[in-house]
């Protein structure tokens, strides 16, 4: 099943979410990452740009497949990170460590949409 | 110990041709257009060329050399008499601008191909044009498109594609301007009717499907998918992927297909490209046909010409006739097998493809399905949680024991895909061979992971680093300086 941290909600489409102070940080989870398998190449959002819940945002792509991330929050890119520009494979090696974005003005609404770790849990079951 | 490149094999001012005496009158070359600088080709002995090309045709792997089931792509064995009569000199040694009179040989094994192809599929002509099956779906769309624009219907613009379909799909469609939506598989891995259901509006301008799918297993459903495509106003694009499970027994067009394109180096024994030159001829239902592209070959009183004339033709889609010499192959195939003969490869197809899956079923998961038509998708799941061994290093396993591995990680639908698909071409000797040597990697996965983590070692490279390839790709030589210049 992999790792899942206590203090992450999780998207059914295998992104987490943190909350930190008035923006959400956002990357794939531990299932995501090795499903894909090595990841070769990640395409981030432009800062500034607003997206919707569940609009595609980024891309990443592995050995295996391409693969779209879905925005689980609305909100504005306020940030991206850009070591994975150089180094997607950060993404296999700690996915929690390594975010894909951050986004201010976020709707709190969305949160309460996703899942606690248990729940994500839960959910991972029913795909096995 | 890797093969050196040709031009790391180059040394200076050695030779190993002659030019024959000029027999045409000598011009001379503009200064403007004449070269500055040496061209920096390779220069090599005669015997040096031989050896560096004999090494790297030993180290190629095709199905000559062995088994190589590699699923969706149908890796049949291609007769070498189909070698024999492309390499006829009255087919090699023509023109393609020559005056159709002189090359009526020519022009009648295209016109009885299609005959041929419009047979085994229930179409009623088509086009032997496109290069390959990605450019018979790009082709087999503008048709689709044509045919909308021409019954105002021109607003159509979504194409329906399964979660499973093959890469490909989309992309052809989306290169020609439609916008792709994906219907989901259920729990049988057919199509799921209520997600179909959903998508069918009057913005619907076709589906694609493939059938038996890329599951491996028959569309039951699919006169009622065709009912409700239809009503909807949308047509349905039949990718022959995998026509072998079907020829003889199940024609496109009695499911409601509309537009057909074949993979000829897939069910009809022709090479598989490398990027060489291949066929993915284009077959339509009668409403459709005025759209095909131009010229037709027809057959006048005994005599064929090309025929130009069309106001709804989408046009020409290729240089010249087509890759000529592959349909030659293709003929070749279908005159000796015959109607019967194409039934019975099929049959062989399906039935090597279920004595393979029963086999392997207890060693890794089957999802989807009991039986299967012409291959199968296995699952390395179960496996991988298990030992931590996955579908990729099992593959790995199997070029150590000189093997060809199946597909891995498609369809995307199954976790550690593996997709078997092992032709007719197999003997029963060779598939208990095959699936003895599937279950000692996984017993080995159980004993010593190691051994197919490094796998493979009996090759002339070894595990390539993927992400590295991805990332930094070299793609040409650069050649060192010398004081040459």
């Amino acid at each position: 099943m992999g790792s899942i941290p206590k203090d992450l909600r999780y998207s059914k489409d295998h992104e987490w979410v943190r909350v930190v102070g008035d923006r959400v940080v956002v990357g794939i989870t531990d299932y995501a990452q090795d499903s894909l398998g090595e990841i070769v190449y990640v395409e981030l959002p432009t800062v500034g740009d607003t997206f919707q819940a569940d609009e595609e945002i980024a891309n990443v792509e592995s050995v295996k497949a391409a693969s779209a991330i879905f925005n689980p929050v609305s909100g504005t890119v306020s940030e991206v990170n850009e070591k994975l520009e150089g180094a997607p494979e950060l993404i296999n090696e700690d996915c929690y460590a390594n975010h894909l974005y951050t986004l201010s003005d976020f709707d709190t609404q969305d949160l309460d949409g996703l899942l606690d770790a248990d729940g994500y849990a839960e959910y991972l079951k029913t795909l096995a | 110990m890797i093969e050196p490149l040709v031009f790391e094999l180059s040394r200076c001012a050695r030779r190993g041709y002659d030019y024959p005496s000029c027999d045409v009158p000598q011009v001379d070359v503009p200064v403007a257009l004449k070269r500055m600088k040496a061209a920096a080709l390779p220069e090599l002995s005669e015997l040096d060329v031989v050896r560096h090309f004999s090494r790297l045709s030993n180290r190629t792997f095709g199905v000559d050399y062995g088994v190589y089931p590699l699923g969706s792509c149908t890796m049949k064995y291609n007769p070498k008499i189909n070698e024999k009569t492309a390499s006829l000199e009255a087919f090699t040694h023509i023109h393609p601008l020559q005056d159709s009179d002189t090359v009526q040989g020519a022009l009648k094994l295209m016109y009885r191909l299609l005959e041929a192809l419009s047979t085994v599929t229930g179409m009623s002509w088509g086009s032997l044009q496109p290069s390959a099956g990605a450019h018979g779906e790009y082709t087999g769309l503008k048709i689709i498109k044509a045919y909308h624009l021409a019954n105002n219907q021109g607003h159509r613009n979504r194409v329906i594609v399964p979660v499973s379909a093959h890469g490909t799909n989309p992309a052809s469609a989306a290169l020609n301007g439609f916008e792709i939506v994906e219907v989901a598989t259920d729990e049988r891995g057919l199509i799921d009717l209520t997600s179909l259901d959903a998508l069918l509006d009057d913005r619907i301008a076709a589906i694609m499907l493939t059938n038996p799918n890329t599951l491996g297993l028959f569309e039951r459903d699919i006169v009622l998918i065709a009912n409700k495509v239809h009503q909807a106003g949308g047509l349905l694009y039949y990718d022959g992927a995998n026509l072998n499970a079907i020829m003889g027994m199940a024609r496109p067009k009695d499911m409601g297909f509309d537009v057909v394109h074949l993979n000829l180096h897939k069910t009809f024994s022709t090479p598989h490209g490398g990027g060489g030159p291949g066929a993915g001829p284009v077959l339509v239902s009668k409403p459709l046909v005025p759209y095909l592209p131009k010229p037709d070959i027809v057959c006048v009183d005994g005599t064929y010409r090309f025929d130009w004339d069309s106001s709804l033709s989408i046009g020409k889609v290729a240089g010249f006739w087509g890759n000529f010499l592959v349909l030659v192959r293709a003929y070749t195939y279908i005159v000796r097998m015959g109607l019967h003969g194409l039934r019975e490869a099929s049959r062989h197809a399906v039935l090597n493809a279920n004595y393979l899956l029963a086999k392997l079923e207890d060693l890794l998961d089957h999802p989807y399905g009991n039986f299967c038509m012409h291959e199968f998708v296995l699952s390395a799941q179960s496996l991988k949680d298990e030992t931590g061994v996955s579908a990729l290093d099992i593959a790995k396993g199997l070029l150590d024991c000189n093997y060809h591995p199946p597909t891995i990680y498609f369809p995307l639908i199954v976790h550690e895909a593996m997709m078997f698909e092992p032709t007719e071409s197999e003997s029963m000797e060779n598939l208990d061979i095959l699936a003895d040597t599937l279950r000692m990697l996984i017993q080995t996965a159980r004993t010593d992971v190691a051994v197919l983590k490094r796998a493979p070692e009996h090759t002339v490279i070894g595990r390539v680093d993927e992400v590295l390839a991805a990332k930094s790709p070299v793609l040409r030589y650069v050649r060192k300086e010398t004081t040459e210049g």
